[in-house]
């Protein structure tokens, strides 16, 4: 993003709290400066003005559920020179993709009260899986941090630095007491991308994978080990089935869980 | 060290502090390659440097890297380095203009082993930009071409774009130094050799017994051109090889550029072959 | 003997337990910030102390590969509890520290180093494993051709109150690494701890110093009688045997063997193991911009041969798998630290078997591989 003209950003939604969008309000002391930096054509949660495409950085929060949002990230894509996705909703899925595995007729069925107002598609997909993504954030909700990395590296011009490695990275870096090794909790940081901190251990919570797969995950031994440590299986499935539950290296995880006994 | 102090012990100069250092010039070598003339700021930051050392360039917000300086060793004050856009830092440098700046520090590393080199023939080989680290090396040669027998060049690339210093081959040539380019594949319009870089082996005739083998490129052609000239009863000890490692430092701290028990950045990036043999070209290792 | 006068440099004092309070003020009056073993979120960390009663008395370990439970017992001792998951690593090389900033004018970039701060640390508690891990970091940092000045200005003014382990976890192998369990050189101070009382070992004028006003006596030989008794009882105590005299031939030997493979199937390459490994030194530095480009801090931060990362090289990564960067981890451990620094990288000191979350264990490892024969 070299040329002389602000780049122009828009920040989308698709099936999503919003709660990744606050992230970027919740840049308080940088978004002024962010203000300064790029033309904000599109984000409703901040403002209602709203200015045509093309846009140079499209920030898209939200799963795809509908038709109407295959037509929409359709859209964005050829209205943007860059696509990045915007929280565990975007970029695996959600935990709106819980819903994959099961029937969601009988859902609808028993949720709403006039279903035939309902038309949802049968999976909650990531963004990628319709249209090419350039780069993901990962994290529900994402991390101011990174969120502003992503920003940085984009005025600068350089490839975003995010870590792809594990929450044990960031647990260990802070000094957090591994809470499986010392107390026994089920904790998945060990195959999870770092990026959140490591909140939860740091507050004696197991991890439950916000950030999606790390690098070169196994998540096969690693719920192998917790199994033998006597952790129930509903438990460990319980972590896998989360926020990025639906994202490959969890789901097959979470599938040959299913096939052995509870 | 139970000799405890309450006084802040003197200052070390911190070793990873760069230096400003300001670009003099620029020259497109091929596509995708350039070569950075670079000078310190400061004079006094300016340490001289030896054939086939490196120095780490630092372009802040993007970070640092290791180049292998490739000028001439007796005009350091200038130092050029020959910068392939590969990765976020070396674009970002070669989006650098005259009279910008940069961070620099160095120089590092293990340099060719010039003194040992003097009354031998050398064999000089080369692949695509693995010529840079080379470079200082056979200008000082030429500087002093009576010390030194023979000196045969043989350099290849993928295509005759790949080459670098093509414009100078001839005044190397007339400096006394025995060229043999070849590239992989090349149209018509390409006058010289084709083939790849070992196959060039066949058509030499060596004095193993007085023979010096220096390479530089990529592992895999290394790996050949240490076959061929250990095929040729050059001895393992004659063979030197410059390698490439990930570094974040280069005085030894950070363990990225570990080869087995060497670090890269000290005891390289130049190695007698029988140093690392055991943990040369070992898959993934 | 109490008041002014301070035991000679390797005399050696007995003091009743609760004297090691004013050791510790004195120390705080020196202008030391203390950092000792202490009990939080269900493990022995380091952390700032000020007083005796922070110290994990009355605690003691249970530990395993995969597992590290705190568990309480009726003694009194200040230090009967082994090393939890941090090492003092953590203060002589922070896991992030900021190295120097640059900014840009119109004359282009200028590079400030950054300041440090830290007040002098007094590491209280330093077990022997951990002695020689901190002068196995100072090979690294401080005895090569280049010196860390950073590294090193922590590291001189460091004052180390060692301590005679009493107790070994079932995961120490300190005999065998030739580490422990007694300390030998390298403390400003020296305990060993009997039931009622420290015997001290003064190994500095530092040491010496910190003793003045202490309630101490002269150590009888009966006290450095019961000494001997505790160190043999506690080499005794510790169980874990490992072979190193075919070290690092043995692993050279296995570079291509399958057996990694099978260790890969299991490794998460979390880098658990790397990062709470007292002599592990491995560090990436980073930049970090303002929006505008042209403010940048540089920081080095903790790094690990398991991150992918690591192992970038241009136009690839010379590790790409799980298992090449175990080996990795493995090999430089305890096989090429011997030929780097002439010795091992390993003070047997079982924080990476205990913190693997995965139960791996590089000690049943090794005796695998090496009753696998060469490949
Ligand atoms: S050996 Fe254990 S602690 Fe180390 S990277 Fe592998 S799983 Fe993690
Ligand atoms: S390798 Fe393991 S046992 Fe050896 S010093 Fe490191 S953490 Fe301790």
């Amino acid at each position: 993003m070299a040329g002389d003209a602000k780049p122009r950003l828009a920040v989308f939604k698709l099936a999503s709290c919003d709660g990744c969008q606050l992230q970027m309000l919740n840049l308080e002391d940088e978004l002024l400066d962010i203000a300064g930096k790029v033309e904000i054509c599109y984000f409703l949660e901040a403002r209602s003005q709203i200015l045509d495409g093309p846009y140079d950085v499209a920030l898209v929060e939200g799963s795809v559920t509908t038709e109407h949002d295959v037509e929409r990230v359709r859209d964005i894509r050829r209205n943007s020179q860059m696509l990045i996705t915007i929280g565990a909703c975007a970029s695996a899925g959600g935990i709106q993709a819980l819903r994959n595995m099961q029937d969601v007729d009988e859902y609808t069925r028993s949720i709403y009260a006039n279903p035939s107002y309902i038309h949802t598609l049968s999976q909650s997909t990531p963004v990628a899986a319709h249209v090419t993504v350039d780069f993901a954030i990962n994290g529900c909700p994402i991390s101011r941090q990174q969120l502003l990395e992503v920003l940085t590296s984009l005025l600068i011009g350089r490839a975003p630095q995010l870590p792809t490695y594990s929450v044990c990275v960031e647990c260990k870096r802070k000094g957090n007491v591994c809470v499986l090794v010392s107390r026994g909790i089920a904790c998945i940081g060990p195959i999870t991308q770092a990026g959140c901190g490591a909140l939860c251990p740091g507050f004696n919570r197991g991890c439950f994978g916000c950030y999606g797969p790390m690098e070169s995950a196994n998540p096969d031994s690693l719920c192998h080990r917790l199994a033998m440590r006597g952790i129930r299986r509903a438990e460990i499935l319980r972590l896998l089935n989360g926020f990025t539950g639906w994202a490959e290296e969890f789901r097959s995880a979470a599938e040959k869980l299913e096939k052995t006994s509870p | 060290m139970s000799a405890t102090t309450m006084f802040e012990p003197a200052a070390i100069a911190d070793p990873m502090l760069p230096y400003p250092a300001v670009v003099r010039a620029i020259r497109p070598e091929t596509y995708g390659i350039s070569t950075f003339s670079l000078e310190y700021l400061d004079p006094a930051a300016q340490a001289g440097f030896a054939p086939g050392q490196f120095n780490m360039i630092h372009l802040p917000g993007f970070g640092e890297v290791a180049i292998s300086i490739c000028s001439d060793p007796n005009t350091p004050k200038v130092m050029e380095h020959t910068i392939r856009y590969a990765g976020s830092v070396t674009r970002a440098i070669g989006r650098l203009r005259v009279g910008d700046t940069v961070g620099m520090r160095g120089p590092y590393g293990n340099p060719w082993p010039m003194q040992l080199a003097e009354g031998k023939d050398l064999m000089i080989v080369s692949g695509g930009i693995g010529l840079a680290p080379l470079r200082p090396l056979i200008l000082e040669v030429i500087h002093r071409r009576s010390s030194f027998g023979r000196v045969l060049l043989l350099y290849g690339g993928r295509t005759p774009q790949d080459l670098l210093y093509t414009g100078e081959f001839e005044k190397w040539q007339d400096g006394g130094i025995e060229m043999n380019v070849s590239v992989d594949r090349a149209d018509e319009t390409w006058k010289g050799q084709v083939g790849v870089i070992p196959m060039a082996f066949y058509r030499i005739r060596l004095d193993h017994r007085n023979t010096l083998v220096f390479s530089c490129g990529p592992e895999i052609m290394m790996r050949f051109v240490i076959y061929e000239a250990m095929a040729r009863r050059i001895p393992k000890e004659a063979i030197y090889v410059s390698m490439e490692r990930n570094m974040k430092c280069a005085i030894g701290f950070c363990g990225h550029c570990q080869l087995g028990p060497a670090f890269i950045c000290k005891q390289g990036p130049v190695f007698q072959f029988s140093t690392i043999e055991p943990f040369f070209g070992r898959e993934e290792f | 003997m109490v008041g002014s006068t301070a035991p000679r440099v390797s005399a050696t004092a007995i003091l009743p337990k609760p004297a090691l309070q004013r050791v510790l003020d004195n120390l705080c009056q020196s202008g030391f910030q203390l950092i000792g073993p202490t009990v939080r979120d269900g493990a022995v960390i380091l952390d700032a102390i000020r007083n005796i009663s922070e110290l994990p008395i009355g605690w003691t370990l249970e530990q395993k590969a995969g597992s590290s439970h705190l568990l309480r017992t009726h003694s009194t001792d200040y230090f009967g509890c082994p090393v939890g998951p941090h090492s003092w690593k953590r203060y002589l090389f922070p896991p992030h520290f900021d190295l120097l900033t640059a900014h840009r004018n119109s004359h282009g970039w200028t590079f400030e180093p950054a300041r440090d701060d830290s007040p002098p640390f007094a590491f209280i508690g330093v077990r022997s494993c951990d002695l020689h891990a901190i002068s196995i970091q100072d090979d690294v940092f401080v005895n090569g051709a280049v010196s860390d000045p950073h590294y090193a200005r922590r590291r001189e003014r460091a004052f180390i109150l060692a301590v005679n382990c009493n107790t070994a976890a079932s995961t120490c192998f300190c005999t065998s690494m030739k580490t422990g369990p007694r300390v030998l050189s390298g403390f400003d101070l020296a305990l060993t701890e009997l039931p009622e009382s420290f015997v001290i070992e003064i190994g500095s004028e530092a040491g010496s110093n910190v003793l003045a006003g202490v309630d101490w006596q002269p150590a009888s030989a009966f006290d450095l009688g019961r000494v001997t008794q505790i160190m043999q009882r506690t080499e005794r105590q510790i169980q874990r045997q490992v072979t190193t005299s075919d070290l690092p031939q043995l692993l050279y030997d296995r570079i291509d063997h399958p057996y990694w493979d099978a260790i890969a199937a299991r490794c998460l390459s979390c880098a658990n193991c790397t990062l709470v490994c007292p002599t592990c030194f491995c560090s990436t530095v980073e930049d970090h911009s303002d929006l505008t480009g042209t403010n940048t801090k540089r920081t080095r931060a903790w790094d690990s041969c398991f991150i992918l990362d690591f192992s970038h090289v241009h136009g690839g990564n010379s590790r790409p798998t799980v298992k090449s960067r175990f080996r990795q981890w493995m090999t430089h451990k305890l096989g090429a630290w011997i030929d780097q620094f002439g010795r091992s990288g390993c003070v047997g000191c079982g924080r990476c078997i205990a913190w693997c979350p995965v139960e791996i264990d590089i000690t049943e490892e090794l005796s695998t591989l090496r009753s696998q024969g060469a490949r």
